[in-house]
């Protein structure tokens, strides 16, 4: 069953948030994690794994590397 | 032996059991407040705990920390960036090139916590789950390294391990440091964090731990004659340690001179300290005799190891009770020398209570004022040195003076550090 996208974002940005001490209002769909915002393989691995437990996912290790803005792993994370 | 010419402390941090900053511990400490109390969990039930009580830090990290720092460290590493950055703030922040600035900061645990919650993570939920920082936050030198990447130290980042001597070992090693020209500035400390029902377990199956649950705030008794073991208690504590060049060219304020340090080991037993108390006095001897004679003879103050253990105390009281017979000329000049076992009030910081109790030992000579003993419902006739109980004893109004810190770990690893006033 495919998860609601809004509240993948809406909990996505929370893991991302507590992370990185971003400001929430900073975080939209089309940033890139790398570039946007600021968020290194390490912190990536620990937002990911996170989010495997939240949504009850499994996202594989080598995703790091097609996953680059929110949307995408908001996407992913639903099942699309 | 290790001659220091020339370091001085010039910042002091911590958070402790007592009270979140080194003034208001001090001032705990000065009117006897206790920090021990019952644990608000369910641990004793759970697990048959012996013990469910302990010294637990009075101002939460999650209180002083951002999220994302509380995330990425372990809490002995957390505890340590607090005590550090109240030292670094304390000493003025000193200007100073980053390949000249140290960071010695020790555990005598190491990331206990972290650990623990990764196996938990690991047997109950997967491999997959485990978050990819745990090794960096697990390592006992995740605090060093905290701290050196904080205030941007690339001198050295160190951290020695030699159980409830490793606070002290850490202010022996950044003396050190100074004296041989490889670092300006230090900033060294201890830090512990690991009360948990597999310490708290274990310490109290080597009969280490008091078992007076029904009175957790006079549970920690040093020298009194019902002792039964130590309190476990949690924090940091942090110096900066500075070159007295360093120091004088920038107009810093200086709290006192590290005049001597000393260290030696027992080569004894893994658990109990040597009886014939040799190798104590044996870091105590070499902390004096590199002050020197005329820093020995002013030694007016010991805040003693002291953890309220029946065999630990009297074995350091009569070594201490001989090596100040010894540097004072004697042996009725050592009785009035008053001795203060601060951790019947703290607890025992384990990896942490070297740099406290170093911190206490500094301020008492500041203050001119030994901070009391409390608990003690009567003295064990065994302990030859004079204590200062329930109420703080003023030192000598005038003239130089030296106060002395002993701190011991399991192993047999014995440290002894000499302040003198500036």
């Amino acid at each position: 069953m495919a998860l609601d996208k809004n509240e993948v974002l809406e909990g996505l940005i929370e893991i991302i948030v507590d992370e990185t001490g971003a400001d929430p209002g900073d975080i939209d769909p089309d940033k890139t994690f790398a570039d946007d915002l600021d968020i290194d393989s390490l912190s990536m691995m620990t937002i990911l794994t996170l989010a495997e437990d939240r949504f009850d996912v499994e996202i594989p290790d080598d995703s790091i590397q097609t996953l680059q803005t929110v949307q995408d792993a908001v996407d992913f994370i639903a099942g699309d | 032996m290790s001659a220091v010419p020339g370091v001085v402390v010039t910042g002091l941090g911590a958070t402790t059991p007592l009270v979140g900053d080194v003034e208001t511990t001090w001032r705990a400490a000065l009117a006897g407040r206790p920090g021990a109390h019952a644990l608000d969990n369910d641990w004793a039930e759970r697990y048959g705990l012996a013990v469910d009580f302990a010294a637990t830090l009075a101002v939460a990290a999650d209180a002083v920390l951002s999220g994302p720092e509380r995330r990425r460290n372990d809490p002995s590493a957390q505890y340590a960036l607090i005590a550090a950055r109240q030292a670094w703030a304390d000493a003025g922040a000193p200007a100073v090139a980053p390949e000249r600035l140290a960071v010695v900061m020790a555990s005598g645990i190491g990331g206990l916590q972290t650990m623990l919650g990764a196996w938990d993570t690991v047997r109950d939920r997967g491999a997959r789950r485990l978050l990819p920082l745990t090794v960096p936050m697990l390592m006992p030198n995740s605090p060093a390294a905290a701290v050196a990447i904080d205030l941007g130290a690339r001198a050295g980042a160190h951290a020695p391990v030699s159980a409830c001597a490793s606070g002290a070992e850490a202010l022996v090693t950044g003396a050190r440091l100074i004296a041989q020209g490889l670092a300006d500035v230090v900033v060294a400390g201890g830090t512990e964090a690991a009360i948990h029902p597999l310490t708290l377990g274990a310490f109290a199956k080597m009969q280490a731990l008091s078992r007076r649950s029904d009175s957790p705030e006079t549970a920690s008794r040093p020298y009194c004659v019902t002792r039964d073991g130590f309190v476990m208690g949690e924090g940091a504590g942090a110096v900066v340690l500075e070159s007295a060049g360093h120091a004088q060219a920038r107009r810093a304020r200086t709290y006192a001179r590290l005049a001597g340090a000393g260290s030696s080991s027992d080569a004894y037993d893994v658990a109990p300290p040597d009886p014939t108390g040799q190798g104590q006095a044996r870091a105590m001897r070499a902390a004096l005799a590199a002050a020197g004679p005329a820093v020995a003879e002013t030694l007016a103050h010991v805040n003693a190891h002291a953890t309220a253990t029946p065999a630990g105390d009297a074995i350091e009281a009569r070594a201490i009770t001989s090596v100040l017979a010894e540097a004072l000329g004697s042996p009725e000049r050592a009785a009035l020398v008053p001795v203060s076992a601060t951790k019947s009030m703290t607890g025992h910081l384990l990896g942490a209570a070297g740099a406290v109790e170093s911190i206490f030992a500094i301020l008492a000579l500041r203050d001119r004022l030994a901070p009391p003993t409390v608990n003690i419902q009567r003295l064990d006739p065994e302990v030859t040195c004079h204590v200062v109980r329930d109420r703080p004893e003023p030192l000598p109004a005038a003239g130089p003076l030296a106060a002395m810190n002993n701190a011991f770990g399991f192993g047999g690893h014995n440290m002894a550090l000499l302040f003198a006033t500036a």
